[in-house]
């Protein structure tokens, strides 16, 4: 099976295209919806081949993607997509496969195969719906959730800290790490391309906002009031600049490996002071990411991008090293035979 | 090219030798000692002599125990001889103990007048204390009742590679080499397979290579020439008669990786995945299979069980066969796995190389006791086909029916193999390639009436169509499907209705597979001895001993363990009384009970080594003893 790196692409088709002949189920308002159709526009826009397109998901309300999106899919058990995405693409890896899972799927039950997918840097798109919470069972907290969330088995609000799913893909060795909003339409789709046209693993995580169990949970960088200040989209190349009109930017404190955030132009710092944008650069990536509202804005966008050999094409050249093969009778008869 | 280097060849000692049947010796030393390699070409070297032969290599979970301890000892056994060979031997006949702790832990197994090979340097005070001697047994009168020779092998050794630029450890790690060079002269073995070998290991180190084939030439050199006292004798074991062909040594591992790979070229399916977590005594499939990559195969070390059995599944999914390894607490951890397999119809094969348990138990001994968990282990109705492998060359005849099984019926099959078989060998005639059963696959490609549940009339297997088929797109998942269009379906009557199709497609299984035979014996009888996997040698030659003083007897193997052969019941039924023997606490006999209503009865042993054909032979003489049976 050789070996393209992406499957021919395909012109002339519209998200409705990608769109399955099953009735959508998830809750009215629910933030998938929004990401269902910026993937099926992401699709339109690259020509994906419906019949080398696979979806693979968890379990969860995220995880019901697959059923969505006419193209092959399989929705699998809880927490253990990447494993099976790493044999579909181990089988075959011409396949162009998108991963779907949630904070719970992905980070809770499945880390340690999320952890291992990123690490050996599988060629998949991974879309991390977080949307701190435990949605399908009904609103436990997840491990995304805040300190002090209280839901059905945290009546107190919760005791443990929550992990940050990019610091973690991070520090899995991720390749690729960006991150967008389920309400950001545009972004998202431009987001998703990206990884998509990535070579190795692109994590990805969506803020998905959860309307029965943790409605508003986003708010205080998604909601347009404060979106302006809240968000810094980060470009490569460009400086680190966000609020109305571009007026705070974010520089090193001198002599420390710190952000602050500085007021640019009149009355504050040139724009050559502030730090730009490397998308090759982890260490800044790992600061990015560990950005907090309300003190910083949310950082959005390619935060990490610095490709190296994906897994299953090492698999394959190592198998084309070993190659041609003999015949299964000289594989038997390989080593001391003896004729009676 | 690499040169084997020439064998010496002292003057001959005119030794008489004495003509035996077949022998069991047994190697036993320190698990730094190299006793499997010892093991591993004296068994080479009994194969070339045209022996039949089974082996059972013992050895500690330790990887290198403290020196001198009892629960360092390893352990290498082998039964050879002119006849059939189906077990490892009851008694030993030889053993070669290396120091006071292997001779501690093996000397109850070697029979009375048998052939005591020791290293008088290692019966230290140091080593006699380690092993719990108060006293050193050379001195006294405890081993009397054996033929003892006393060598001091460390010395002569060391004297055989003084010539040769090594250090004193490396010196030291010749012991075995001249062991096995006694040991061969014993039995008029042919040492250059084994020279040829340590060449091929030492290429970068000729001196090491040198110094070991020295050590090996002096201890047969020792047996030629020596003043042996008289008690200690050399003999022959005349070749074994078979059937013309080609031989060569297959151990179960070697047999369950090939066996793959020739079930992936009858299935012609371009790849497989063989996805596993390490774990003992599974992991030597997939270090066999990792070196076969230009066979097709792709090899994956997954970060845990769940893992691996999820990518296989991925793998299944996409085109491949999907093919996972592991041991019994591995296996646990799959389960799920295996019931979205089952759920989402995808052909799977997942190898059970059992070992003692529950939990970490025992990892490098043998037991039977995960066949409830491969029958039944799994929440839900959630039926599968059972097969398991009774010999190492069985194993690889198991292996391409599993991928049969799977690829045929849509199915996870798991193959019972266990740490026995795993590790012991014999040998076997390798079979005509282009005479093995083919069974192609053929992946739906018609968009016609597809989707993805659509079933075959007979078979009843669902369609397998895969990623990069065009029109053929479609999802699939652990949810319950519908019947009829394999959507998500909560509907009552169609959960049940998929529920007993499932169910009977396996159970279908049963008309495609060979009824059961009788392995030994008539038809009906007395007495049937029925049992499954690695004991068939054991069971067999202890039939056959019973058999020999009239009783009726027949031994009845079962390979196929879930869904039983159909005239199973109705054989068994032929019989006054059923035993069934297992290296668990009564598994196969309560699936038997359970199925035929059949008043089998149990024999079991739970020592985490394999039967003795005696503990067999004693039971069946008993029991039909107090049935009032005799023949």
């Amino acid at each position: 099976m050789t070996a393209t790196l992406k499957p021919p692409q395909v012109a002339g088709l519209t998200p409705k295209d990608y769109a399955s002949d099953q009735e959508v189920r998830w809750c009215p308002g629910c933030g998938d919806y929004a990401i269902l159709k910026a993937a099926q526009k992401v699709l339109a826009d690259v020509g994906a081949r419906r019949e080398t397109t696979v979806f693979v998901s968890g379990i969860g309300c995220s995880s019901r993607f697959p059923y969505y999106v006419d193209t092959y899919g399989f929705h699998t058990i809880h927490g253990r997509a990447p494993a099976v995405a790493t044999g579909v693409k181990l089988a075959n890896p011409d396949l162009d496969v998108w991963l779907v899972t949630g904070d719970g799927d992905g980070l809770s039950i499945g880390g340690n195969h999320l952890l291992h997918v990123l690490r050996r840097n599988v060629d998949l798109q991974i879309l991390l719906f977080n949307n701190e919470i435990y949605g399908l069972t009904k609103g436990q907290y997840s491990p995304t959730s805040r300190h002090g969330t209280k839901s059905p088995s945290t009546p107190g609000g919760s005791l443990d800290h929550p992990v940050s799913p990019c610091a973690f893909a991070l520090g899995a060795g991720a390749r690729f790490v960006a991150r967008s909003i389920d309400t950001l339409q545009s972004h998202l789709v431009e987001v998703m391309k990206r990884a998509h046209a990535h070579r190795g693993a692109s994590f990805v995580e969506v803020f998905q906002n959860c309307v029965v169990y943790n409605d508003g949970v986003f708010d205080e960088f998604t909601d347009k009031s404060v979106a302006t200040e809240m968000q810094l989209h980060v470009t490569h190349g460009r400086p680190l600049r966000f609020g109305k009109d571009g007026r705070r930017g974010l520089r090193l404190v001198p002599g420390k490996l710190e952000l602050e955030i500085v007021t640019v132009g009149e009355g504050g710092v040139a724009e050559s002071a502030l730090l730009v944008h490397d998308e090759t650069n982890r260490a800044l990536a790992s600061l990015l990411v560990a950005l907090q509202p309300p003190t910083f804005p949310m950082a959005l966008g390619v935060i990490y991008c610095d490709p190296a050999p994906s897994y299953e094409r090492q698999v394959y050249d190592q198998l084309a090293a070993a190659g041609p093969a003999g015949s299964l009778d000289d594989l038997l008869k390989k080593g001391r035979t003896w004729r009676v | 090219m690499i040169v084997p280097m020439a064998i010496a060849s002292p003057p001959v000692r005119s030794v008489p030798r004495e003509e035996r049947e077949q022998a069991v010796i047994r190697f036993a030393g320190d698990s730094g000692d190299g006793m499997q390699v010892t093991g591993s070409q004296f068994t080479l070297e009994t194969a070339l002599a045209g022996n039949d032969l089974a082996t059972f290599p013992d050895f500690p979970a330790e990887i290198r125990a403290p020196t001198g301890t009892t629960f360092g000892v390893s352990a290498f056994q082998i039964h050879f001889g002119a006849t059939d060979v189906l077990t490892a031997g009851d008694e030993v006949d030889v053993l070669v103990a290396m120091n006071p702790a292997a001779l501690t832990m093996n000397l109850g197994d070697l029979r009375p007048g048998g052939t005591l090979v020791v290293d008088t340097a290692a019966f230290t005070e140091r080593n006699l204390t380690k092993a719990g001697y108060s006293a050193n047994p050379l001195d006294d009168e405890s081993l009397e009742p054996y033929s003892l020779l006393k060598v001091d092998l460390t010395r002569l050794t060391e004297e055989a590679v003084k010539q040769f630029a090594i250090t004193s450890r490396d010196a030291h790690r010749c012991r075995n080499m001249w062991a096995l060079g006694l040991m061969l002269w014993m039995y008029g073995r042919d040492r250059q397979a084994t020279v040829e070998w340590l060449t091929r290991k030492f290429a970068a180190q000729p001196d090491i290579a040198r110094a070991n084939v020295a050590a090996l030439n002096a201890g047969h050199a020792f047996g030629e020439t020596a003043e042996l006292p008289t008690h200690i004798a050399a003999y022959t074991v005349a070749p074994h008669p078979v059937t013309p062909g080609v031989y060569r040594t297959i151990s179960g591992t070697e047999g369950i990786a090939w066996g793959l790979l020739a079930g992936l070229q009858a299935a012609g399916l371009e790849r497989m995945v063989f996805a596993s977590y390490p774990i003992t005594p599974a992991s030597a499939i997939l270090h066999t299979l990792a070196g076969l990559k230009a066979y097709g195969v792709v090899t994956f070390q997954a970060e845990d069980e769940i893992a691996a059995i999820c990518s296989a599944i991925g793998a299944a999914f996409a085109g491949a066969l999907g093919v996972t390894s592991s041991s019994g607490p591995g296996i646990a951890l799959k389960t799920e796995g295996l019931g979205l397999a089952i759920a989402t119809e995808l052909p799977l094969i997942v190898i059970d190389s059992q070992r003692a348990g529950p939990s970490t138990g025992m990892p490098t001994k043998t037991e039977q006791s995960d066949l409830f968990q491969a029958v039944l282990g799994r929440n839900a109705d959630a039926p599968l086909p059972v097969i398991a492998a009774a010999t190492p060359g069985d194993c690889f005849e198991v292996a391409m029916e599993a991928v049969r099984l799977a690829t045929r019926y849509m199915t996870p099959v798991i193959l019972l193999s266990d740490g026995y078989l795993a590790n012991a060998a014999e040998p076997w005639r390798v079979p005509d390639v282009a005479a093995l059963p083919r069974f192609p696959v053929r992946f739906r490609t018609e968009a016609e009436g597809f989707h993805p549940f659509v079933r075959d009339p007979v078979s009843l297997a669902r369609a397998w169509a895969r990623p990069g088929t065009p029109g053929l797109e479609h999802r699939i998942g652990g949810l319950e499907r519908s019947y009829d269009s394999g959507h998500i379906s909560y509907d009552p009557d169609n959960h049940e209705q998929m529920t007993k199709t499932r169910a009977a497609k396996i159970a279908g299984i049963a008309r495609d597979i060979p009824p059961q035979t009788v392995a030994l014996g008539e038809d009906h009888g007395s007495l049937a001895v029925v049992g499954w996997g690695s004991t068939f040698g054991a069971l067999h030659q202890a039939v056959k001993e019973v058999r020999a003083e009239g009783p009726a007897v027949s031994h009845i193997h079962v390979r196929y363990l879930a869904p039983f052969p159909p005239n199973l019941g109705e054989l068994l039924g032929r019989f006054d009384h059923v035993l069934v023997p297992e290296l668990n606490n009564g598994q196969l006999v309560q699936l038997l009970r359970a199925a035929y209503l059949v008043p089998a009865e149990g024999l079991n042993q739970i020592t985490g080594k394999p039967f003795k054909v005696s503990t067999i032979a004693t039971a069946i003489r008993e029991r039909l003893g107090r049935n009032g049976d005799h023949g």
